[in-house]
């Protein structure tokens, strides 16, 4: 019964907001700023075109390649800034120094580095670090935090049965920190994916930050719309996914929330 | 005196300097020798420093001067033999019960660590237990867990930071006289802090009276009485009001 009256009120803001939309675009044409029914004629027309299909996996895979190496490096370094006075000493001004500049004004120098690459897509290259710096510093933030965070008695307890070095960050601050850690990955990919539309929109020839492009370069404002319902849709499918691998990572150690 | 004794502080004393720079003393020369298999409960005003006793008898803490020699070698480090207990539970939420009892044991796996488990499940009154974690569990069950999981490893010496301090007060009686039991049994060294003067005489061979910050030893009290200890019996009673008037209380809990 709750969930029903949930999942109503959800509905209700949606259909509120989509009446809006549909009286402030009342009679515009497809070259104008369309309403939702042009646009779900653009999902449409995009979708039969199969052109879609191959921007969506284009763009997933820019994400996940992108997204697995911020986990690679950001996890294990943000676990070091948190446990190493030395490490963070010497670390973290360049990480504050570099946080604060947009992973889109990388893209010139992106762009002039991956180049002349010849053994990879010059362009997916490009993309790929650029969401690599987009999620990296969220990753390492909620790592250096979840490993600060974790109670001084579990550290004791390893202490006193002489548990240290691989097998204390495996047994005992590994799985500590998990459920901040996981919840910074999700928060990183969600940004990620944000990223990845802003990156395809100024060097690719692919992807739906083209798509993007694209249709506004043919005034084809419906098509610009239908692709920002599927930005919207995946991204509301990578959040789930990352919400339910969190939530089975945790149950399965007994530490999910309630 | 030490060369028989299990554990020996030695003029022990710690303070750090505040934000002013005045030196805070928290530990005043503390002097106390402890007895292979005793059980000595430590009583003082809360915020008097029997908590941070405890930490640097086990390691955690380095005393400012003075030392505790444990079969006569002087503590530096936290040491498997000794093990500490904490008031607010420390077993690891992400192990089941049976893998924190192991968490001690050098390989937790092998038959005869599966066997030192289930020995120590049985102990506790936890068998059946053994794959829940310790959301699952109430907080007198975790507290036997950690209980169990200290004494699985075989240490000689438990340091007890009022281990019971957080449960409800009939789960508090029944862990006393289970504690005592195991005691009995195993036969450890046991160093135990509380506020509560009425669990120290239930307890202790000795009771340690600390007072105020910065704390010195004010007194300690024999506890010649037979276990398990009968509330109403007029020695304990006795005993009881002894230690209340040694820090400053009538037997009402009222200031003198």
């Amino acid at each position: 019964m709750k969930r029903i009256r949930k999942l109503l009120r959800g509905l209700a803001g949606l259909g509120f907001f989509v009446l809006c939309w549909q009286l402030a675009t009342w009679g515009n044409s497809r070259t104008d700023v369309p309403g939702p029914w042009l646009a779900i004629q653009g999902v449409s027309e995009l979708a039969g075109q199969g052109l879609l299909w191959r921007y969506v996996v284009a763009s997933l895979f820019r994400v996940m390649w992108g997204f697995a190496l911020a986990v690679l490096v950001g996890v294990p370094l943000g676990l070091a800034i948190g446990r190493s006075r030395w490490v963070r000493e010497l670390v973290n001004p360049l990480v504050q120094a570099l946080r604060p500049i947009s992973p889109i004004a990388w893209l010139p120098i992106a762009v002039l580095v991956f180049g002349g690459v010849r053994w990879w897509e010059p362009s997916d290259l490009a993309a790929i670090f650029l969401i690599f710096l987009a999620s990296i510093f969220p990753i390492i933030t909620a790592a250096t935090s979840a490993v600060e965070g974790i109670d001084e008695k579990y550290l004791r307890v390893a202490a006193n049965f002489e548990i240290g070095g691989f097998a204390m960050l495996f047994q005992v601050i590994l799985p500590a920190a998990l459920p901040q850690i996981l919840t910074g990955l999700r928060l990183a990919l969600g940004i990620a994916w944000v990223v990845l539309v802003a990156a395809e929109m100024l060097g690719v020839q692919s992807g739906l930050g083209f798509q993007i492009n694209d249709s506004r370069n043919n005034l084809r404002y419906d098509l610009v719309v239908a692709a920002m319902l599927v930005i919207s849709l995946i991204g509301i499918c990578l959040d789930a996914a990352m919400a339910r691998i969190e939530n089975s990572a945790l149950s399965r150690r007994g530490t999910a929330k309630r | 005196m030490s060369e028989t004794s299990k554990i020996s502080i030695r003029d022990l004393s710690l303070s750090f300097n505040a934000k002013d720079g005045s030196p805070i003393s928290i530990l005043n020369s503390i002097n106390l020798d402890v007895a292979e298999g005793e059980f000595i409960c430590i009583v003082g005003p809360s915020g008097c420093g029997k908590s941070t006793l405890l930490n640097i008898a086990c390691g955690f803490l380095k005393p400012t001067r003075g030392q505790v020699l444990i079969d006569g070698i002087a503590v530096t480090n936290p040491d498997r033999r000794r093990v500490f207990i904490f008031q607010d539970n420390s077993v690891f939420p992400w192990l089941t019960v049976q893998q924190n009892i192991g968490f001690g044991l050098p390989d937790p796996t092998s038959k005869e660590s599966m066997a030192t488990i289930q020995r120590h499940l049985e102990m506790i009154g936890l068998s059946g237990f053994e794959h829940a974690y310790p959301r699952d569990l109430s907080g007198g069950m975790n507290q036997r867990v950690e209980i169990a999981r200290a004494l699985a490893s075989n240490p000689d010496v438990l340091f007890m930071d009022e281990p019971l301090g957080a449960l409800d007060f009939l789960t508090r009686l029944k862990m006393r006289a289970d504690l005592v039991d195991i005691w009995r049994r195993e036969g450890k060294t046991i160093l135990f802090v509380t506020h509560d003067v009425e669990e120290s005489v239930q307890l202790a061979d000795r009771v340690v009276v600390m007072s105020q910050r910065p704390a010195e030893i004010q007194a300690i009290v024999k506890v010649d009485l037979p276990r398990p200890r009968n509330l109403d019996d007029p020695g304990y009673l006795h005993i009881r009001d002894e230690i209340f008037h040694l820090m400053g209380l009538d037997h009402l809990g009222r200031a003198r």
